[in-house]
Parts: C-alpha cells; structure tokens; sequence
C-alpha cells in the first residue's frame, strides 16, 4: 500500500541559524492514527505547518497520496488542520464556520446544508448551528474546530496540540472521542503532542522527536519496552538510569560495575558489551525490599534510603537514595492495607532489586 | 463611615474635576449656543427671542444647503481618499513586515506628524501646489509644463489633498489596532479550508477589519465636516466649508443666531454619524480572543 504522506528529508531552518527540523523522513499509512511528540522546540510543529503548507522546507519534499506537493500553498492540499487555539473564524456562527470551506469551493448550498448538519450530528453540536464561537465552552469550540476540518472530508486530518487547552476531565473524554472519530472515519490522523500519556493512549505510532530529529519511531508498546536511547525511554513513561561501565560479557549476560555493585544484564542484539554504560530500568519493574527481609536470588540489587513515598491509591511511587547515583524511582503495587504497612518508613534503609531481563543496557554514545 | 460610603464618596471626589470641566467648557457652550439659533437678527446686532428663522433660512436659501452638501461631500471623498491610502498600508504593514522594528518605525512615521502644528501642516501644501510651488517646478523641469499653473492650488482639489494628509493618521490608526488583533491562525485556517488569499481577505481580514475602518471613517469625515483651516489656506471660491460660513457669521457678518443655528446643524450630523458608527461597531464586536 502506498503511504498516503511521504515526507522526505525535510530541513527547515529559522532565521538565526535555528534548525527547527533536520532532514526528516517519514511514510505514514492511509488510515493510522500517528503522533509527533516531543518537548517544546523539538521542531514537531513546524513539521505539521510543514505538512499543512504554512511554512516552506528549505530542502526536501512532501508527498500527499503519491503527489508532489512541497510546492502547493496551503489552500490546494487536500488535508485539514485542527489548531490549537481552534481559530474559528469570529464573524461566522458554527454551522457557517463548519460549511466555510465548502462554500468556496462552489458546493451547491442544499449539499452545504447537508454536510454540516452531519458534520456537527458527528461530533454532538447538532444544536449549537446558530451560536457564535464566542457563545461556546473550549470543549465545543475544539468540536466545532474538527468538524470544520473534517467538513471537506480530507486525505489526512492534521490536529495540533488539539486537547492542550481543555482540562484535565474533558482532555480525557476527548481523548476517547477522537480516538473513535478515528476508528469511525477511517481517514488519516496526523497530532501533534507533547503530552506522552496522549500519544500512548491515542496513537497507532508515535514518532519520538528532539532537536529537530526523529528520535525513534514505533508503536506505543515498542516505544515503551525497546527505547532506542535514553532519550525515548525518560520521554515515554518514567525511567531510571544507573551509570557504569562494562566489566565483562558474554553472548548472554553483559557485566556492569556501578559504583560498589556490580550488575549482571541480559545482553540483547545492540546492547554494547564495553565501556561507559547506561542501565535503564522502569519503576514498576524494580522491587523494594526492607532491610532484614532477604531478597530475591540471583536478582540484581543497590540498596540505599527510602527518602520519599508519594501515593497513588492503588500503588505508591518510593523514592531511594542510592550511593552515587541518581535517585531510584521504586513502584509498589498497594492490594491490601497489610502491603501498605509493610513499605519502609522514610528514612529507613532499603534494597532496590531487579531481574536481568527487565533492564536495558545504552552505550554513551547513544543520545541521552 | 461605611465602605459603601466611602467609596461613594471617593468616587465623587474623582469625577468632580472632569465634570465641573466639562460642565463650563462644553456643555454650557453648547447650551448658549443652542439659545442663540433661536434668537433674532436685528441690524446691527441680535434680539432674544424663540422662533425658527435661522433654521428655516439654512433649508431654503440654496447658498446654505449648497455649503452644507458640499461639507458633506468633501468630507465623504476625504474619507474615502484617506481609508484607500491607509487600508493597503497598514495591510502591508501588519501582513508583510516581518521586522516588529521596521514596522513601529513605519507606523511611527504615519503619526508623528501628529506632533507637528496643524496650521503649519496645512501650510506646507500650499508651498507644494502653489504656481511658485514645489510640483509646478518639478513638471516645468521635466519639461510636462511650459509654464507653472495655477489649476492645483486654491480648489476643492487642493483642500481634498490636504485634508486627507492632515486626517489619514486618524484612518490608519483604528485600521492598524484592528488588523493587529486578527489571530494569524485564522488566515491559516481559511487557507487551510481550501480558500485563496483574495477570497480570504473578503471573508476572513476585511470583516474583521471592518470596525477600523467604521471608525476611522468616522475619524476622518467628523474631522473634515469641522474643518475651516484647510478651505482658508488652499480652498479657493468653491472651496467654502460649513465651519467657514459659521465663522463669519460670528465675525464680519455679524450674525450670531444663524451661526449658532448652523454650528447646532452641524453639531447633529457629526452626532448621528458619530452614534450610527458606534452602533455599526457595536453589532460587530467580536470576541477575538
């Protein structure tokens, strides 16, 4: 199947030398659900705008369905942008706002009429076709904001930052929506976020951006269990990070010394077996073992002080100590009140304990 | 002393100053001038009384409806002159200026001949357009006039191009704050829609703009209706404004009642104008934000 966007090392610097996107490729499929995620000034933005047409590569090109488009303004590409702050157009009342880019492009008006009363049906503001955007709550204004774009029935949706002005509550809600909306529709849906837990549970894949560059790119769950750096294992879910340095491998394990403990990972395909090395290792993968309590054999262990315990209903979030390293982040499934007693007071001394196959292992090279 | 009191009190002692201003410097003015229009000529001065000769005379004689008409017409080109030299700038400076400093200083020149005296202003065209005047020597030297002329000073010509320079600030201004506040998304997002850049300024920016230029009309055509320093320094026969003939009835003609009569005129028209625009403004006030 052909990619229904192909972008090709795109390049696109600001005045003062900022290089906001560095050659970037990318295919996205017909009918996927990708995000771009990233901190502020990770160039994902500019990319989408790049998409859109807003702002003009210095070097590569874009491909819509298999054409040429790089050179196309923005009003003869055949996808439609969800912004951010929704730019509805303050002068038009919903239903006019939603039919704005079918009347010039000479619908007949009872198509119009049709069109938009779906349209707003679709995304439940059916009764809202004569208010103003100044009349409507963020909520409907990101709604009628979607249904405007979705009106022209567009290749590829492309929605910017769309759920960061609502609420914690309606972000959710709308979360859900939008990932229906995508099912329903089956056209292409292209967002852009900085929120990981967005991009986690919306998206089929993610890219993974910084400075510019496409840090990694995968499914949610790749993203989460095989990062490519330690960059995309902090960015996506919490990570810790133990620094060493090889001591030692062999075709299965590979011997880390940090600080006083020596630890012992699964060598995978990429793991690097010498030199200066980075062992990451998610919170709910480690376990905390008070002090007098054995811990597990054969697993790998750093003990320091408990120094803060944040709770979260169902689990709590320990942070230990640990000589000479950063502070490790410590999952504890809570299921019953006598667990909850048995977690280590702050200030008491603790075991951190890992199995080998639950760790990662990145070289120094890799981007951090 | 309770709070409500307080501020009450407070609230008084704010708004005394600028009321007891107003009260003796315009609102008993006017209401002089008001009792004059009712008042009777009789050589070689006036008599109190209450009847509407002055006014019947401004509608009947065509000399007065001529001056009024004419006020009004000049007033309407003035402000059409001044929004067509001021929309495409502003639109150049708010669109097409990347530089915020190149734009402030752009902007800066448009208004600081605010600053400078009006009269001397108003002056300056008459050393522009006058037979001795800068652009009679320009169009001799290129050789398009054998000798100066005298068909650009002292006519209702001249006194359009003056004004207009005097007023366009006041178009450019209101137009300049509207334009500035259109989110530069929503340009994006009618081109996003699939619509052109000319259909996008028809639907999207000229709307949008639409209170600036009510205002800026409003601006430039009261400006213009009152004015009598232009029609003196560069009008000619044909160039007698409304504020003109007051001004003589209350000097040489020696005829207050009919020069409150028509300054109580024209005191109306600025005001309905003035009032219609607001409403115009008010129906399309939008919440931009």
């Amino acid at each position: 199947m052909n990619p229904v966007i192909s972008i090709r090392n795109i390049t696109k610097a600001f005045r003062k030398g900022l290089i906001a996107v560095d050659d970037v490729s990318l295919d996205v499929e017909e009918g996927e659900f990708i995000t771009l995620l990233g901190p502020s000034g990770c160039g994902k933005s500019t990319m989408l705008r790049i998409i859109a047409g807003f702002e003009e590569a210095d070097s590569g090109s874009i491909f819509l369905a298999g054409t040429d488009v790089t050179d196309f303004p923005p009003y003869r590409r055949e996808v439609n942008m969800v912004f951010q702050d929704y730019a509805l157009f303050p002068h038009m009342n919903v239903a006019q706002n939603v039919g704005y880019g079918l009347r010039v492009s000479g619908v007949p008006k009872d198509r119009i009429a049709r069109k938009v009363e779906e349209t707003l049906a679709l995304v439940e503001l059916a009764d809202k076709a004569d208010n103003r955007p100044s009349e409507l709550s963020g909520g409907q204004r990101q709604r009628v904001s979607l249904a405007r774009a979705l009106a022209r029935d567009p290749k590829v949706l492309l929605l910017d930052e769309p759920l960061s002005a609502l609420d914690a509550n309606l972000r959710e809600a709308m979360q859900v929506e939008l990932k229906h909306l995508h099912e329903k529709l089956g056209i292409t849906f292209v967002m852009v976020t900085h929120d990981q837990t967005e991009a986690l549970a919306m998206a089929d894949r993610i890219v993974v951006m910084k400075d510019g560059k496409v840090s990694q790119c995968g499914t949610p769950a790749d993203l989460y269990d095989k990062p490519a750096n330690p960059y995309v294992a902090r960015f996506i879910g919490t990570a810790n990070f133990i620094d060493g340095k090889v001591m030692g491998a062999d075709d299965r394990v590979v011997e880390v010394q940090a600080g006083a403990e020596k630890l012992r990972i699964a060598r995978v395909d990429g793991s690097p077996a010498s030199g200066d090395v980075r062992v990451c290792i998610r919170p709910e993968k480690l376990t905390l073992v008070a002090n007098g309590v054995s811990p597990p054999a054969g697993e790998n262990r750093l003990s320091g002080t408990v120094d803060e315990i944040l709770y979260h209903g169902a689990n709590a979030r320990v942070r230990v100590a640990v000589d000479g390293q950063d502070p490790m982040l410590v999952d504890v499934q809570l299921k019953s009140a006598s667990l909850r007693q048995q977690l280590p007071g702050i200030g008491s001394p603790a075991t951190v304990c890992f199995s080998r196959s639950d760790a990662m292992l990145f070289g120094e090279d890799r981007d951090r | 002393m309770k709070l409500s009191t307080r501020n009450r009190l407070s609230a008084a002692g704010i708004l005394s100053l600028p009321v007891l201003w107003t009260t003796v410097f315009l609102f008993i003015p006017y209401a002089i001038i008001f009792t004059y229009s009712f008042y009777q000529k009789q050589f070689p001065t006036f008599v109190p009384a209450f009847q509407f000769g002055n006014y019947a005379l401004i509608f009947t004689d065509p000399q007065y409806v001529q001056v009024l008409l004419r006020t009004a017409k000049i007033a309407l080109i003035v402000a059409a002159c001044a929004l067509f030299l001021a929309y495409p700038f502003t639109y150049f400076l708010v669109f097409k200026i990347k530089s915020p400093r190149v734009r402030l200083m752009l902007y800066m020149a448009v208004i600081v001949p605010l600053w400078v005296s009006y009269l001397l202003r108003a002056y300056t065209w008459k050393t522009i357009l006058g037979s001795e005047g800068v652009l009679n020597s320009f169009l001799v030297m290129i050789g398009v006039l054998d000798q100066p002329s005298d068909i650009f000073l002292y006519n209702q010509f001249s006194m359009v191009v003056t004004l207009t320079y005097i007023f366009v600030p006041f178009m450019v201004m209101p137009i300049y704050t509207s334009m500035e506040k259109i989110p530069r998304n929503l340009i994006e997002a009618s081109k996003d829609l699939g619509v052109g850049p000319f259909r996008t300024f028809l639907k999207v920016t000229l709307p949008l703009t639409t209170p600036g230029i009510v205002a800026g009309a409003t601006f430039t055509y009261c400006l213009t209706f009152g004015d009598f320093i232009a029609s003196f320094l560069v009008g000619g026969p044909d160039g007698l404004m409304v504020a003109n003939v007051i001004t003589s009835q209350f000097g040489a003609a020696l005829n207050w009642p009919l020069g409150s009569a028509l300054a109580i005129i024209m005191l109306i028209v600025v005001l309905t104008i003035i009032s219609l625009s607001d409403r115009v403004e008010r129906s399309g006030r939008l919440d931009l934000a």
